[in-house]
């Protein structure tokens, strides 16, 4: 381990911590969350208004609270989406890979097609 | 090819299998898809110095098809292929300029797979939302490459009077 192999890992993590602001700083306030499964649009929700909402079918259930999104349950074993919290910034995304669903945060100028 | 070497690259298929398959068992530490520490490719760094860049990608490419037929998906192998071979691009590439020790060597090959596996994400879901974990992971990769690499170089270490 040489000087040039510290240098090359530590510009990696600048350059993660540099992308990781970058990401944080263009976050807008959401107006609501986009459902996919497979890839596919299956539902819209505003943040704007308390509820919960079982998607796909129940396998995973997703409580809007106060402007913020979160999955309260999902019947995989390890329940990853679950533990990713509560999202509400515009590009912030909750992935369950096993059920193939992303419930991702959008801006007000892309709810083009959002029933209010 | 001798046959040593044929029994020796094929005990290195079945311990990178083996690798993989303990992995999966390991319930995740972060939420977020796709990290992970890369147990196998301290196998292919280990190969990559002590044999050499054909031999290393042959035994990862075989691993990856076998390990997905057996545990994974066409989906999975997908993206399991695409982040092994950009590793091992990245890694052979890096060790060709003689200039690096083997813990940047395998933290190059740890956030390439992670890039490599953000990319076809992006390509499967036809979305670039994904690359939202993209900081995440290249720290989680940075990390486990230098677990890997450490103990990567362990191993060279002890096993440097070996003749293969």
């Amino acid at each position: 381990m040489k000087k040039r192999d510290i240098i090359l890992i530590a510009s990696i993590l600048i350059v993660a911590a540099a992308l990781f602001l970058v990401v944080e700083l263009t976050k807008k306030d959401g107006a609501g969350v986009v459902v996919k499964v497979d890839g596919k649009e299956v539902a819209q929700y505003s943040l704007s208004e308390n509820a919960t909402y079982e998607l796909n079918g129940g396998t995973n259930i997703l409580v809007i609270e106060d402007g913020k999104a979160y999955l309260s349950d999902a019947n995989c074993p390890d329940k990853l989406c679950v533990h990713q919290g509560k999202i509400s910034r515009t590009g912030e995304v909750i992935t369950c890979l096993p059920n193939k669903l992303t419930v991702t945060v959008f801006g007000a100028q892309e709810s083009i097609d959002l029933v209010s | 090819m001798k046959t040593k070497k044929v029994a020796f690259l094929s005990m290195c298929i079945a311990l990178s299998m083996i690798l993989s398959y303990f992995e999966s068992l390991i319930p995740p530490l972060v939420a977020v898809p796709g990290v992970k520490v890369g147990l196998p490719n301290l196998v292919m760094v280990f190969m990559l110095y002590k044999i050499g860049p054909f031999e290393t990608a042959t035994v990862s490419i075989i691993r990856v098809i076998l390990v997905g037929m057996l545990f994974g998906s066409p989906l999975s192998m997908i993206y399991s292929l695409a982040g092994a071979a950009l590793s091992l691009l990245g890694m052979i590439l890096l060790k060709k300029t003689g200039l690096f020790a083997p813990i940047t060597v395998s933290v190059a090959g740890g956030i390439l797979h992670n890039i490599g596996q953000i990319v076809t994400a992006c390509i499967v879901m036809s979305t670039s939302q994904i690359a939202y974990y993209l900081p995440v992971l290249l720290i989680t990769g940075t990390v486990a490459g230098v677990i890997i690499g450490y103990v990567a170089g362990l191993i060279l270490k002890r096993l440097d009077k070996m003749k293969l």
